[in-house]
């Protein structure tokens, strides 16, 4: 079992408030993803659960009992550092067996739980070696399998693939979720990368200056983001956001339009532009496009579509596509 | 990356390295050879530099004289004693301003520091009249207080830097994998810890070792450390220089023999962090 219920949980570092009171609910089993610019609070919260830091105010609650004042320790949590955190005076081994050995663990269980866990990781010829020996990607793998072998009720990962290259980091970002469809066990994810909250997870929890501004499926986000906040930071390229009279004639403060919902023709269309920079990469093509009457505007085409600066091309939104915000940002 | 290196700037560097070393070097061994010397010789101009009728007979003497081995199990009880006494103080509050830091922790290193600013001489007379009253004059563990005392700021300080470069999530990896605080310290910060632990160890031996001023104005004779010994032969009149030559000798060779046995751990300790 691994739910995680947090009550009018609140953080303040002195006098400045990092996270004002809010409320979550995490499933059993569920991958969540806190996702939000740097300092929007992702981390804190993570450290909240986790026991690192001290509440403020509220209540956690891990299935059900409430453990706001109990130790790191005690909590039944895994975590994995942005920076790996191994033992540098440890091998491999001992790395991984460090949590069992401080629960007590027989030597022979141990053992085979080290095993099995370099098994699944492929770390079974390296267990001997000192994680300085080890690549990024290898350290990381040995900090999920010191996770991975206490059988934890929740995995928490805190940034876990920021300090690898971009080639490692899918591979990981795959590993990550196949270990999560394996185990099924309940994990908290934290990233400034919407991409990574957007193909991990069950739920993202999208965090701004310490406030949740919207919890959800990853489509549910991407489909009916609730401010303009939302809907600038999730999906990539950004959403256009169109002020004005354009934004007026659909009856909005600002109207926003995905780049992908966006028709291009270089004969006919809604909004005539000159093409800025056309960025081709062969299986899409992003086109800067400045629009008259419109402002700046970045569309996608899949495939290629040769263009060149300069060029002029003609776009209209897809109807039904348009997202309409009110003057505060909410969406209508 | 290598830059390249033309073999005659090589060779002007490497004669200036070794210059300056001898340079360093050359008073340790006028001393060493000039306790080789007659008392005449030793004040002979132009003085010679190795031909001359080499005697031990200064080293005889100045053990007949003034017992060496009691200064040299003084100077080894205070040194070492203080600085065992000094870790025990030092490393608890060290630990502390690295892992747990105030507002205030910055003030409050700052603050040991300045006591060394202060010239000892300032506070010699009202302690001084403390140790009289206490009966501590001229006895092992007044030094040792007074030797730990002095040193201590510098133990927090070296302790701090490098309890300081012991990255915090690896203390809160070991929090989350289950280890108590006493766990966590046996078996993951003392091991990252000992290089720097044994280092400030090394470094305050030394200067403890060395120390003269407190050493010769709070000991007589009882305590008297090696630095007592040495100073018994500076005299203003009378051919005391080889004799003082021997003395000084008999003095550094054991903490010289030391430094030797530990230079790469010292050199490490002391560049700790400046280089990564």
């Amino acid at each position: 079992m691994g739910s995680i219920r947090l009550e009018n949980v609140s953080k303040s570092f002195g006098e400045a408030t990092v996270i004002p009171s809010l409320d979550l609910d995490i499933e059993d089993g569920e991958f969540v993803v806190f996702v939000g610019p740097s300092g929007c609070g992702k981390s804190t919260l993570l450290r909240l659960i986790a026991g690192l830091e001290d509440v403020s105010g509220g209540r956690i609650l891990i299935d059900g009992n409430e453990v706001t004042d109990t130790p790191p320790a005690k909590r039944r949590l895994a975590m994995v550092f942005q920076s790996y955190a191994l033992y540098p005076h440890m091998s491999v081994r001992g790395n991984i067996a460090f949590p069992l050995k401080m629960a007590g663990e027989d030597k022979a269980v141990i053992d085979k739980k080290v095993g099995d866990a370099a098994r699944v990781l492929n770390l079974t010829d390296y267990l001997d070696r000192k994680p300085r020996q080890l690549s990024g990607g290898q350290r990381q793998r040995v900090a999920i399998g010191r996770a991975i072998v206490r059988e934890p009720t929740a995995f928490l990962f805190d940034e876990p693939l920021s300090n690898l290259d971009a080639a490692l980091r899918v591979n990981m970002r795959l590993e990550i979720s196949e270990l999560h469809q394996q185990l099924a066990t309940t994990m908290i994810y934290v990233t400034h990368d919407q991409v990574e909250a957007m193909t991990m997870a069950d739920k993202i929890v999208v965090l701004n200056a310490g406030r949740i501004e919207q919890v959800g499926s990853p489509l549910e986000l991407y489909r009916n983001p609730k401010n303009l906040f939302v809907a600038g930071f999730i999906g990539s390229p950004k959403m256009n956001f169109i002020n004005g009279a354009t934004a007026k004639g659909h009856d909005a403060a600002t109207i926003g339009v995905r780049p992908e919902h966006i028709a291009l023709s270089t004969s006919e269309g809604l909004w005539k532009g000159t093409v800025g920079v056309a960025e081709h990469l062969g299986s899409d093509t992003f086109l800067h496009i400045s629009t008259e009457g419109v402002g700046n505007v970045t569309a996608r085409v899949g495939g290629e579509f040769s263009v060149r600066h300069g060029d002029t091309v003609y776009l209209t939104p897809e109807d039904g596509k348009i997202h309409r915000f009110d003057a505060d940002g909410k969406a209508l | 990356m290598a830059r390249a290196i033309s073999p005659r700037r090589k060779a002007f560097f490497t004669l200036i390295g070794w210059t300056i070393g001898l340079a360093i070097f050359f008073p340790i061994l006028w001393t060493f050879l000039t306790s080789f010397k007659t008392e005449g010789e030793a004040i002979a101009s132009p003085p010679s530099l190795l031909f001359f009728d080499w005697t031990t007979e200064n080293y005889s003497e100045v053990q007949s004289r003034s017992d060496y081995f009691k200064h040299a199990m003084n100077s080894v009880v205070i040194s070492f004693g203080s600085t065992i006494l000094g870790l025990l103080i030092a490393i608890p509050s060290a630990w502390a301003m690295a892992f747990s830091p105030t507002k205030r922790t910055k003030d409050i290193l700052m603050w040991m520091l300045s006591t060394k600013m202060l010239p000892p001489v300032g506070v010699l007379v009202p302690i001084y009249l403390i140790f009289r009253d206490w009966n501590l004059l001229d006895t092992r563990l007044g030094l040792t207080i007074v030797m730990t005392l002095i040193n201590l700021p510098i133990i927090v300080w070296m302790l701090y830097t490098y309890f300081k470069e012991i990255p915090g999530d690896i203390l809160e990896a070991a929090r989350m994998d289950g280890a108590s605080l006493a766990k966590e310290i046996v078996y993951v910060l003392a091991p990252m810890a000992v290089p720097g632990i044994a280092s400030t160890m090394l470094l305050n031996i030394i200067l403890a070792w060395n120390e003269a001023f407190w050493t010769l104005n709070l000991s007589a004779a009882k305590a008297a450390p090696l630095t007592a010994f040495i100073a018994s032969y500076s005299s203003p009149e009378g051919l005391f220089w080889a004799k003082l030559s021997a003395a000084s000798t008999l003095a550094i060779a054991p903490i010289l023999v030391l430094g030797w046995f530990s230079q790469r751990q010292l050199v490490r300790g002391l560049t700790f962090g400046a280089v990564k």
